[in-house]
């Protein structure tokens, strides 16, 4: 027990000197969730319009109004005609211009039909699906008010309704594919380089020799990481809930409990990149390729894995990533208890047998 | 020839054809031989010769493919833990922890070897005054010179009082003044008892040893005191007598 507390305590001395390092990893969580929150978001916000109305009349300006009035939309430009809609665009003036037919309430008095025209900006092809539909919805609510006077006896409503995320909040999503990304970097790829650091400066033939337990050397590089992630874990949760106003819908516990799985998986698939590597360069390069990347793309984070080709598809059921983003989103958005998550637990702990059994076989061969 | 090994208390290593093969390569071939308590005992070759290997095996690093050992009275095939409690070991590369105070770095051996915090308080004491280090007790062993990291390496090595302590080239890269403080530190522990076991590729080092052996192509080529080798080829140094025997070898060094 003393051996394996003197280790621990040279374990966290190793951390607490290296600053530059201790912030980086104190640090990382903050950058991403505030990068993810408020700077990469693919919300559409104050989306820029112009608006062209030829008949200034009550009908189109009641719809401006409602489109500036939403949070979506912004309108900056008035244009009188169709020959100023190109410079719009090519000066970067509005995203989206709005044209309203000549005599459009008259139209709709008379006739019961009149046009409007949305001509948007598809450069970015996601961008101006979501605001196109924005602003057809908020013209659609105009029509029904409009049918509401004119009591049409045909009336089809769909009522959309948006489960678990109703505002459509992109940190809902990426919350926790951040966690379950910096929670396998900081395991794996700090577990492994603190391993390979100890071969590449020879202290681990002096560790070999000596009478301390291979296995109390892994605890003792283990346990540091294993603090650092719990800190992690609590700074995500926290900034999360009241920066990002992401709250936590299901069980607390249940979300804790998958967590300290996957910290175990990332633990142990640090272990065996370090029993496979000699030099710190690689175990980095490894944990970096090998595990940032399909972590990034694979696991669903960004990338939804049911649009994936099939052999992608297949690819991502071994990324520990996939099963444990899965598992935060079903506990922490939509709120599910703890049967939901069983089939995300049971891969996690399969995954955690195999990797520990395969890096404790590998760690006492060195030794022969 | 094969000989009953017998447990004389004196003999602190005892070593009976011991070999090591890595698949059709013999890197150690069938060495014996016995070093006495308190005694110096050079283990010269070129590389390549199988120093390294030969002494992994003593030090429980490695398990030897056939032969016996014994080792502070201990199996080396099948007590590797008691031997290793009961050696100390320093290897080419420095082995401290740079990003450690001095005291942590000793703390934390004493602690590898089960040693109590009071003993290891009052000997790291005695120890910073030994080695004249009081002023350097605080500081991080990465901003000393080499040379007084050496000299701490040797003293954390026997800090736990093993029986042998196993010095794979300890002097690599020192200079010559700092190697001769070094060269007093190893006779002290000689002289407390502690048997050492010192590989060298500086031919005035082994000049220093009690006995020295010469392994060339993994087999121990000669035994004996320097005095006696230098007789036996006729020589007035050992330098003259490595290049004698290493001249032998068909093995490429590495």
């Amino acid at each position: 027990m003393k051996q394996l507390l003197s280790f621990i305590r040279k374990e966290f001395y190793h951390i607490l000197r290296d600053k530059t390092t201790m912030l980086i990893l104190l640090g990382i969580p903050i950058v991403q969730i505030i990068l993810f929150g408020f700077a990469l978001t693919t919300e559409v916000k104050n989306t820029q319009i112009a608006v062209l109305a030829p008949t200034n009349d009550d009908a189109s300006q009641r719809i401006v109004d409602k489109l500036n009035a939403s949070a979506y939309f912004d309108v900056t430009e008035h244009i009188h005609s169709t020959n100023e809609i190109q410079p719009i665009f090519r000066d970067a003036k509005a995203k989206l211009v709005v044209v309203f037919e000549d005599h459009f309430a008259e139209k709709i008095r008379h006739n019961g039909v009149a046009h409007i025209q949305l001509i948007a900006d598809a450069t970015d092809p996601n961008a101006a699906t979501s605001f196109t539909f924005y602003a057809t919805n908020i013209i659609t609510g105009y029509q029904q008010e409009l049918m509401g006077e004119t009591k049409n006896p045909y009336q089809i409503t769909p009522e959309v309704k948006m489960l678990y995320n109703p505002q459509m909040i992109g940190a809902f999503n990426f919350v926790p594919g951040v966690l379950g990304m910096i929670l396998i970097l900081i395991c794996a790829m700090m577990t492994s380089i603190a391993i390979v650091r100890e071969k590449e400066k020879g202290t681990m033939e002096i560790l070999l020799v000596s009478p301390m337990k291979p296995i109390y050397t892994i605890l003792s590089k283990i346990t540091p990481y294993f603090v650092l992630s719990c800190i992690n874990f609590a700074t995500i949760m926290l900034l999360s809930v009241f920066v990002l106003k992401v709250p936590i819908a299901g069980s607390f516990l249940s979300l804790v409990v998958v967590s300290l799985l996957y910290i175990f998986v990332s633990l142990a698939l640090g272990l065996l990149i370090s029993t496979i590597t000699n030099t710190q360069i690689a175990a980095m390069l490894i944990s970096g390729m090998g595990l940032m990347i399909p972590v990034m793309l694979l696991s669903g984070m960004i990338f939804p894995i049911e649009n994936m080709p099939l052999p992608l598809q297949i690819v991502s059921n071994i990324i520990p990533a996939r099963w444990y983003i899965a598992a935060v989103k079903a506990v922490m958005i939509q709120g599910l208890g703890f049967s939901a998550i069983l089939k995300e637990m049971g891969v996690l702990t399969l995954m955690a047998t195999i990797l520990v059994t395969i890096s404790l076989k590998k760690f006492k061969v060195r030794l022969e | 020839m094969e000989k009953v090994i017998q447990h004389n208390p004196d003999l602190v290593i005892i070593a009976e054809n011991l070999t090591k093969r890595f698949g059709r390569f013999t890197a150690v071939d069938h060495i014996s031989f016995e070093v006495k308590e308190g005694e110096i005992f050079g283990f010269l070759g070129a590389n390549g010769a199988g120093k390294t290997t030969a002494m992994r095996m003593l030090s429980g690093l490695s398990i030897p493919t056939s032969g016996k050992g014994i080792v502070a009275g201990y199996d080396i095939g099948t007590q590797t833990e008691l031997v290793k409690k009961n050696i100390g070991y320093m290897s080419q590369k420095f082995s401290l922890y740079d990003d450690l105070k001095v005291w942590e770095n000793i703390e934390l051996f004493g602690g590898i070897y089960g040693m109590k915090d009071a003993e290891i308080k009052e000997k790291t004491d005695k120890l910073m005054q030994l080695l004249d280090f009081e002023n350097e007790r605080n500081k991080l062993v990465g901003s000393l010179p080499l040379g007084f990291k050496q000299k701490l390496a040797f003293s954390v090595s026997i800090f736990h009082n093993p029986k042998v302590v196993f010095l794979d080239e300890p002097t690599g890269g020192v200079d010559p003044i700092t190697r001769r403080q070094f060269w007093e530190l190893i006779y002290d522990a000689a002289s407390r008892g502690i048997t050492i076991f010192v590989t060298t590729h500086y031919m005035d080092e082994a000049e220093y040893c009690d006995r020295v052996s010469i392994m060339v192509d993994g087999k121990i080529e000669s035994l004996d005191t320097p005095k006696n080798l230098k007789k036996q080829f006729n020589v007035n140094n050992m330098d003259e007598v490595f290049q004698h025997l290493a001249r032998k070898s068909t093995r490429k060094s590495d």
